[in-house]
């Protein structure tokens, strides 16, 4: 066993790694760690400090390695950020990836049960032994717990290792098994080992470790799928239909779960809610168009293959103009890519989707609290535009945990239902036009299935038809309700929600255009060229159609640098399309290889097209 | 196809037990082939509906696309109707029940539509016993496209033009009953005496009701040699029983002919009654009803009537146990946890 070394501890504690640094799990899935990095994780929020945690997950339900990386981050960091301090290796597997995915006077935390090989030796790292299976063996009886456990014991290591308060953990692990205390002392005995055996065997706490700090506030750690599947049971969703698809898997089941809590009749046992699992994607919108037709909101989730899918009914939903909420949490790649990582490639597909002229609207949610209000947001829109709303989240934004501000409902809000033509309003009018633009507003009015006997009944259909909804191949009344849509599409860009802008007057030539998880790392990377001297100005989209604030962002800015997270620059060509920006104008800062993206990456872009340009235009 | 309708009716056309005359349960002008099989299928469907005294706008008609798609125009004009994707009908069908439990759901398909590109969801709302009744206007070939074989056309039988089906087809009365639909008839679009009460009754069912009804295309597949022409079918069937529909509360007098009769109650106490029976054939048995198909088939028959029924069926509202009141009726109050369940849900999260 290589000692780990009592002389490489901290010398002087560094200030700059108080609070700042990267810690990553190299596991293997189905052995149990997830619960016990969640637990590290969560400790130090407690401890008011900003912490974002990834999984970096194999797609796969047991065997494979599987990564958990956490950034601490004083200053409130919330995106990823390259460069491991502490590598806590205790996946045989992937332990050369490990060691050397470790920075130079890291530290590489192993488990010492066995001599470590010398493939794994490297002189610039920090290397930390902790027998965690022979601790585990003397320990426990059981198999399952001598495995389980292995991790509750790293986890001990990390407390002292890292001077992270005891008590919070005994707390949490208090709260995690409420209702099954007998199980508390053992896992408290387990963090016991892990920091005896530090305790005993070097010098503790490192230079990377945590202090307590106030800078979490009120703010409550979740998933953004979850926030979706609540906002749906706060916007008054009553039925959802879905096929599981990872990354979106978990939307439906939270919405499950939360519908379980807050629509079951107490005294009757039934549901103010339905679901189905569907047979696939196709079917589940097309369940989610028929009850959205008679009335019910509802809404389906899925990601990329399902999307691809789902777009022949999405053009039904756009041209017979039935509500429809999607969520899309967008995964890696065309085809299955790789699934279990994270991507914003559906931009185009979402836009666009199905054949014939479409367009439809799409909301961008940067943050779970984002994913709980434009969910719930969205079926005011969809009934008040009669048109798909695609939720367009991803796999970082929706399966981690995020730190995000805490859930706000008006209780006075009432749900906005749309030109819906109920029986006394249908007894006022003489002849009901379903596609009549009566405002205006390229809106129509529509009737519920069942509402007036006589008035208000007509066939709904994906066949061209008049403004009486009667089918015509006439070439004029086509036309015009293409045009008409058009007109409508122009409201919506009045009803979606508005950019957020950074800046209350413009102060620098460049500008940075972003929207989704990139939200992060771009918020860090306009905070280091401030502190740099070469501050930019910023916009982030919430929505799709683009509303003037974006133009004339654009308009007022030398170059916009578009960053976003796919190989093809889909955002950028929206633009492009949508508001005929000059191309040469638009400056794409791409990241697609599946991780989330950092800040050091848009730098890198946005600095190295700016030293090229400088030296094309001295040559 | 005619293309003017007649505006004079008998000024003293019966009116059903709602006021209504026939004509009120009509749609607008078929525009299919003078002759086709589907119109009187609607025919039947307007029919059923009058003498059911439904109220037009409590019934919702789906369809998917094709020939026999297009026929929900051409009947209840006073119902809303939905006319979706291709082989699609299925789940909207699902999802607008979902949503509004108290109406009825009349979904009508092709063979194209259900056996081909539809066949998935058409299994799959049979797994889950949709309430509704499902047509299928069954001609054994693509009408919209002229004339191609579909999955219905027999092995062996001969289109229009000559060419021979080398394929097995595909059976949709024995693989709904193999798929446990819990209501399967099977009907001719030429025999409306079968045909109006097996609707009734289908109408009636609570749960998934299949009527596979043959339904010659007068105009692509209706040749010699074709297994779905008028000549054939009427030269092939046989009848698993007549069949009378007896609605809630209705004395029963119907004349019976030879043979064996057989009463079934269904759930809502109107009785489905049927008469003649055919030997070794209990329409309460899924295996014998099963054999019964599979016995005329073997003898190059067309087995119509009542095939199968379930009458204690429970449909997917009543499996997933969703709210009597409908979904879509449900308010703010009923639905929207409000803010201090969401301060608790926050708290739980720090």
């Amino acid at each position: 066993m290589k000692k780990a070394t009592k002389k490489v501890t901290a010398k002087v504690i560094n200030k700059s790694k108080l609070n700042d640094f990267v810690i990553r799990f190299a596991n293997v899935n189905g052995t149990g760690s997830a619960s016990a990095n969640f637990l590290f994780t969560k400790a130090i929020f407690r401890m008011g400090i900003p912490v974002t945690p990834k999984n970096i997950f194999p797609s796969n339900i047991q065997g494979l390695p599987t990564w958990y990386e956490v950034r601490v981050s004083e200053k409130g960091y919330l995106g990823r950020r390259e460069g491991i301090d502490l590598m806590v290796a205790v996946n045989p597997q992937s332990m050369l990836t490990d060691v050397k995915s470790v920075r130079k006077g890291g530290y590489f935390l192993f488990d010492s049960s066995k001599p470590l090989h010398s493939q794994y030796h490297r002189a610039d790292i920090n290397y930390i032994g902790i027998p965690l299976m022979q601790i585990c063996n003397e320990a426990y009886t059981d198999a399952r717990q001598r495995q389980l456990f292995k991790n509750i014991v790293y986890v001990g290591a990390l407390i002292a290792l890292l001077d992270i308060e005891f008590g919070v953990v005994e707390g949490l692990l208090a709260e995690q098994f409420k209702g099954k205390e007998k199980l508390i002392p053992m896992n408290v005995k387990a963090l016991q080992l892990g920091m005896d055996y530090v305790k005993a065997n070097f010098k503790y706490p490192l230079d990377i470790r945590v202090e307590r700090r106030n800078l979490v506030k009120d703010w409550i750690m979740m998933e953004g799928n979850a926030a979706c599947g609540l906002g749906a049971v706060y916007g008054g969703a009553t039925f959802a239909a879905w096929y599981p698809i990872t990354p979106s898997t978990s939307v439906v089941e939270g919405f499950s779960d939360f519908a379980a809590e807050f629509r079951v009749d107490k005294v009757t046992g039934k549901k103010n809610v339905a679901i189905v699992q569907a047979e696939d994607e196709l079917a589940a919108i097309g369940m989610v168009i028929g009850a959205n037709w008679n009335g019910a909101r509802s809404f389906t989730a899925t990601s990329g293959p399902g999307l691809s899918l789902m777009n022949e009914f999405l053009g039904l939903a756009y041209f017979a103009e039935i509500p429809t909420v999607l969520v899309d949490v967008q995964r890696t790649g065309p085809s299955t890519g790789m699934p279990t990582r994270t991507q914003q490639s559906d931009i185009l597909e979402g836009a666009y989707a199905s054949h014939g002229d479409t367009k439809h609207v799409m909301l961008f949610p940067s943050t779970p609290k984002e994913c709980f209000d434009l969910t719930a947001d969205s079926f005011d829109l969809a009934e008040g535009l009669q048109t798909p709303i695609i939720v367009m989240t991803d796999l970082d934004l929706g399966m981690n945990d995020h730190m995000t501000p805490p859930l706000v409902w008006d209780d006075k809000r009432e749900y906005k239902r749309g030109k819906v033509l109920d029986a006394e309003a249908l007894e006022k009018i003489e002849k009901f036009g379903r596609y009549l633009d009566v405002d205006k507003d390229g809106i129509t009015y529509r009737t519920i299935p069942g509402t007036h006997p006589s008035k208000g009944s007509f066939f709904t259909r994906g066949t061209s038809r008049d403004e009486y909804a009667v089918y015509t191949e006439d070439s004029g009344s086509y036309q015009r309700n293409m045009d008409r849509l058009m007109v409508k599409w122009g409201t919506a860009k009045k009803m979606v929600p508005a950019p957020q802008v950074y800046q209350k007057s413009n102060k620098s030539e460049n500008g940075i255009l972003f929207f989704g998880t990139s939200q992060y790392a771009a918020e860090e990377a306009m905070d280091i060229l401030k502190e740099q001297g070469k501050p930019v100005d910023a916009i982030r989209l919430k929505a799709f159609p683009f509303n003037k604030t974006v133009e004339d962002f654009i308009n007022s800015h030398k170059r916009i640098f578009v960053i976003e997270q796919n190989r093809d620059a889909q955002m950028k060509s929206l633009l492009m399309i949508e508001l005929q920006t000059n191309p040469a104008k638009l400056i794409s800062v791409l990241n697609y290889n599946g991780l989330p993206i950092t800040a050091d990456n848009i730098l890198t872009q946005m600095s190295n097209y700016l030293s090229s340009s400088k030296k094309l235009k001295k040559a | 196809m005619s293309y003017v309708r007649p505006t004079f009716r008998h000024p003293e056309l019966p009116k059903n037990k709602l006021g209504y005359t026939i004509d009120y349960y009509e749609g607008s002008l078929s525009t299919l082939c003078a002759g086709c099989g589907h119109d009187s299928i609607s025919a039947g469907v307007i029919q059923a509906c009058y003498e059911m005294n439904i109220e037009p706008h409590r019934l919702a008609k789906l369809s998917g696309i094709g020939c026999s798609s297009k026929t929900p125009a051409y009947f209840l004009s006073n119902s809303h109707g939905f006319n979706s994707v291709h082989g699609r009908m299925p789940s909207v069908a699902t999802g607008a029940n979902m949503a509004n439990r108290d109406l009825i759901y009349l979904g009508v398909s092709g063979d194209g539509d259900t056996a081909s590109i539809g066949m998935g969801q058409f299994v799959h709302v049979i797994r889950r016993n949709l309430n509704m009744l499902y047509i299928v206007m069954n001609n054994g070939c693509y009408g919209l496209t002229k004339g191609q074989d579909s999955a219905t056309a027999d092995e062996g039988s001969k289109n229009k033009t000559g060419q021979v089906n080398l394929f097995e087809s595909i059976d949709l009365a024995s693989l709904a009953i193999e798929l446990g639909a819990t209501f399967v008839a099977q009907s001719f679009s030429g025999d409306k005496t079968q045909l109006i009460p097996l609707i009734k009754a289908g109408l009636k069912h609570p749960g998934f009701a299949f009527i596979n009804v043959i339904s010659p295309c007068v105009t692509f597949n209706n040749n010699v040699g074709s297994t779905k022409s008028y000549d054939f079918v009427r030269e092939h069937i046989e009848a698993t029983a007549t069949v009378d529909f007896v609605p809630q509360m209705q004395e029963i007098s119907v004349e019976y002919g030879k043979g064996s009769h057989k009463q079934v109650k269904m759930h809502d106490g109107s009785i489905l009654d049927l008469h003649k029976l055919s030997e070794d054939w209990d329409p309460l048995s899924r295996q014998s009803a099963m054999n019964a198909v599979l016995n005329a088939k073997t003898k190059n028959e067309i087995l119509t009537g009542l095939l199968y029924v379930n009458p204690d069926s429970q449909d997917l509202h009543h499996l997933l146990q969703t709210s009597d009141k409908p979904l879509n009726t449900l308010k703010k109050s009923d639905l929207c946890p409000g803010s201090k369940a969401l301060e608790e849900i926050n708290a739980g999260l720090r």
